[in-house]
């Protein structure tokens, strides 16, 4: 049992945990997850670890309201508990002087890229970031990005802040006018893979982090698994981190929808709570 | 000469009722029956029944206190061995230990030791509450590592000797494969509970959510966190795959996520519960061992139309238990023998329909003596199926040697310990259990369990 010690709605759908969690804050690195568990008959998802904080000993969350458990979620309040968590999990982001790199977080992709971009930062790199969402009510954490960025740059869907477009425009033009040695992007599958697009023909080392779906979190069950260079690997354990030039994106994307129909019938049920109405929840 | 009697027959669930519910298949003896059946053994001076048990259980010592009717002398008799009877008397492969070995399977059909074993477990945890004798501290610390039997036998038998045992489990429940693998219908979670329960009775605590190698390593435990000594038992809980074309498509599950959806996640009471399953109308399992037949028999459960076996080898070859094969059997799983996939083929969703598979006939006996798989050429064919479950094998999980790297391991990954002392390379650290020997069984597990708890005491005495 952990005790979420505050709890915050960044934007429409969009919430942050703050967690007591002691000896995981101690342990935790950039690029690496917790497993959540919320309710006796909850799932366990994974939400990566946005920040950590040694003093008060405490991880934060931020997560996106997509589905069943991520909508519970989003009504614990400051003072609740969360039932099960676990981690740190994952392997840590390489974080070393490379000289230029970009990072890119796309959506609540902005959250995994903050610890990151610090990480980055404090090694000596010259880091510029990238976040983007739908529109300006969607992006947080704007603050806390430029204080680890030596430049920080914005694109939204519709223009209502920065660059009008999306993410891939605006790295196009800052792979004119810097030499970039690495970049990180995290945010949506489609997101990810086309930000590889850009870095593929310019050989830049492209790092981007899998969400697949996931049970256990320590290698036990193999639901994780993706293709990366004609390999299987399991995204728990030999990630999440990959080199997004030799993602099979595609398989990800499939395997990712597998569960649709069950999962909008858990969210089904869950709204009429019946208990044996007309509905389909039997 | 007395008439020679048959074994009594164990009451069962009606298989054609039993394959819609998740409910225990065996019903378990009531105490006539279990007197009957123990009155069959021969009480013999030489008890060769004891050399198959791996834990020398003091077998024709209980059985002549349930002659006698006294069930909590029988108990008493039968935990000063196994701390786990009730879940052993289960799940034992009993014909190949120690009702192999039992004199009257020469000729006609062996006592029911793991059955009598399961009535006398089953018996106290109804009648009595056993009283558990405080005992005084040793003030040493041990950490287990995985709560699997292995880690549970250990722990237990330490705070026995008054250590103070913590036990160190990644997942949210303790149990191992006893709780995330073997189904209900053959190992109520009731019982593993209750025997978990009892551990914890005897003063041991169990953390769960803590992965070792990620929150705490060895060295830190044993550096920072004070503890004395570490037995790890974090069993095989790495899934194989085949690495054959398709194998990453939708609907392609390792036994492991199959069972654990349906066993810890409680996936079969959807949406009452909160993780999915998806289970179509043909379910083709791959492999003939327990977990294989474990499968099978979910996937009818969970509503597929047909669930075959697919293995490579012949019916003599299959390495499940028989009473395992046998109620597959009777619940209707059908065996597809002497053929193995090749490939897998999806539509367009990315979603498995086909499989191509390959014939194959027995050659000569390989290294384990079993005759060898060798395939015909030309012999592919399509088997139409729309969930695959892969039960061929799991490896050791790397997280905790990755994490010790003074950790001496085999080729494939197991760890090094003195089958005698489960002592390994590194001071003060011990393991047992599928981590060491790979995937092999509870009652093994829980030996290996035991003898290291005895070391770990001899470790920690003789270090003061
Ligand atoms: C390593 C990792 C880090 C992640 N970090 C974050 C994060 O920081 N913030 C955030 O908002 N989201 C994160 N996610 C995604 C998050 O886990 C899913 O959004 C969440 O599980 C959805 O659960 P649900 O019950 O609300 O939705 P559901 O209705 O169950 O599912 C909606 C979609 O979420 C995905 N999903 C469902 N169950 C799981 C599962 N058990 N594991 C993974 N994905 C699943 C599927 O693609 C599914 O179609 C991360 C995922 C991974 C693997
Ligand atoms: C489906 C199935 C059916 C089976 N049927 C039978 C049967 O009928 N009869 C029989 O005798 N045997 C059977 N077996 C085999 C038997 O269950 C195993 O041999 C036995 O459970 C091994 O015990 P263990 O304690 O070594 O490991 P496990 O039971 O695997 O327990 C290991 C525990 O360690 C935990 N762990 C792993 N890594 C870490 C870490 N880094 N930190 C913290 N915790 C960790 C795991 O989560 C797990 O709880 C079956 C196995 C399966 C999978
Ligand atoms: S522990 Fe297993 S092998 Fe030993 S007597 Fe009991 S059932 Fe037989
Ligand atoms: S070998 Fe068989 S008959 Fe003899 S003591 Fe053991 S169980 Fe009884
Ligand atoms: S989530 Fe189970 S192996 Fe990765």
């Amino acid at each position: 049992m952990n005790k979420i010690i505050k709890q915050e709605k960044l934007a429409e759908n969009l919430f942050l945990l703050e967690v007591e969690a002691p000896q995981l804050a101690r342990k935790a690195k950039a690029g690496q997850f917790v497993i959540v568990r919320i309710s006796e008959k909850g799932e366990r998802i994974p939400l990566t670890i946005a920040d950590y904080d040694l003093n008060a000993g405490t991880i934060t969350l931020i997560f996106q309201v997509v589905g069943l458990t991520t909508k519970k979620m989003s009504l614990l309040k400051t003072g609740d508990y969360l039932l099960d968590l676990v981690g740190p999990l994952g392997e840590p982001s390489e974080i070393e002087n490379y000289g230029t790199v970009a990072c890119i977080g796309g959506g609540v992709g902005i959250a995994p890229i903050y610890p990151i971009a610090r990480a980055l930062k404090k090694a000596g790199n010259k880091v510029i970031s990238i976040i983007g969402a739908r529109n300006k009510d969607l992006l947080f954490w704007k603050d806390k990005m430029a204080e680890v960025s030596d430049e920080l740059l914005i694109a939204t869907d519709d223009g209502s802040e920065g660059h009008k477009g999306f993410v891939t425009d605006v790295l196009k033009e800052v792979m004119t006018k810097n030499s970039l040695e690495r970049v990180w992007a995290i945010g949506p599958m489609i997101m990810m893979k086309n930000v590889a697009e850009v870095t593929r023909p310019e050989k830049i080392k492209t790092i981007v982090s899998l969400n697949p779906i996931m049970v256990d979190g320590t290698g036990m069950c193999g639901a994780c698994r993706v293709s990366v260079g004609e390999e299987t690997k399991f995204a728990c354990v030999d990630g999440p981190e990959f080199d997004g030039h030799q993602v099979d994106f595609n398989l990800a994307m499939r395997r990712a929808a597998f569960y649709k129909d069950k999962e909008k019938l858990a969210l089904e049920h869950y709204n009429c709570q019946c208990g044996g109405g007309s509905c389909k929840c039997q | 000469m007395p008439v020679k009697k048959p074994r009594n027959p164990m009451p069962s669930q009606d298989p054609k009722e039993r394959k819609q519910n998740f409910r225990e298949v065996a019903l378990g003896y009531d105490e006539q029956t279990a007197q009957r059946e123990a009155e069959r053994c021969l009480q013999c001076k030489n008890p060769l029944c004891k050399q198959g048990c791996p834990v020398e259980v003091d077998i024709p010592e209980f059985i002549k206190e349930v002659v006698a009717g006294n069930f909590q002398k029988a108990a008493e008799i039968i935990k000063n061995k196994n701390n786990l009877p009730a879940i052993c008397g289960r799940v034992c492969p009993q014909e190949s230990q120690c009702e192999y070995k039992c004199i009257l399977g020469k000729k006609g059909e062996p006592v029911a030791i793991g059955r009598l074993e399961r009535f006398v477990a089953d018996w106290e945890a109804q009648k009595v509450t056993s009283e558990i004798n405080p005992v005084e501290s040793t003030g040493k610390k041990v950490a287990v590592i995985g709560a699997g039997p292995a880690g549970l036998t250990c722990a237990g038998d330490l705070a026995k000797l008054g250590h103070e045992v913590t036990v160190f489990e990644a997942l949210h429940t303790p149990g191992g494969v006893l709780m995330y693998g073997i189904p209900e219908f053959r190992l109520p979670k009731a019982v593993v509970k209750r025997e978990i329960e009892y551990i914890e009775k005897l003063g041991v605590k169990i953390l769960t959510n803590t992965v070792i190698g990620k929150m705490y390593t060895i060295d830190e435990l044993m550096k920072e966190e004070g503890f004395d000594a570490v037995f790890i038992g974090t069993g095989a809980g790495l899934p194989y795959f085949m690495n054959i074309p398709g194998e990453n498509l939708n609907g392609i599950y390792s036994a492991n996520e199959f069972l654990t959806r349906t066993n810890l996640m409680g996936a079969y009471d959807f949406p009452h519960t909160d993780t999915p399953i998806k289970v179509g109308k043909k379910v083709a399992v791959i492999g003939a061992g327990n977990v294989a037949m474990d499968a099978a028999r979910t996937a009818l459960r969970l509503g597929a139309e047909e669930s075959y076996i697919v293995y490579r080898r012949s019916r003599a070859e299959m390495p499940a238990r028989r009473e395992e094969i046998e109620h597959a059997e009777e619940e209707g799983v059908k065996f597809h023998l002497l053929i193995s996939p090749i490939e897998f083929k999806g539509d367009e969703n990315g979603n498995v329909t086909k499989m191509v598979c390959q014939r194959f006939e027995l050659g000569e006996p390989d290294a384990s003596g079993r005759r060898k798989p060798v395939a015909i050429p030309g012999s592919e064919f399509e088997m139409e199926i729309d969930t695959v479950v892969m039960a061929i094998g799991q490896g050791p999980n790397p997280l905790v040697p990755a994490s010790t790297p003074d950790l001496e391991l085999t080729k494939k990954g197991n760890i090094i310990a003195d089958p005698e002392t489960g002592s390994t390379s590194k001071p003060g650290v011990f393991a047992g259990g599928d981590i060491v020997t790979g995937a092999a069984t509870v009652i093994l597990a829980m030996g290996a369990g035991k003898k290291a708890a005895r070391a770990i005491h001899d470790y920690l005495t003789n270090n003061s």
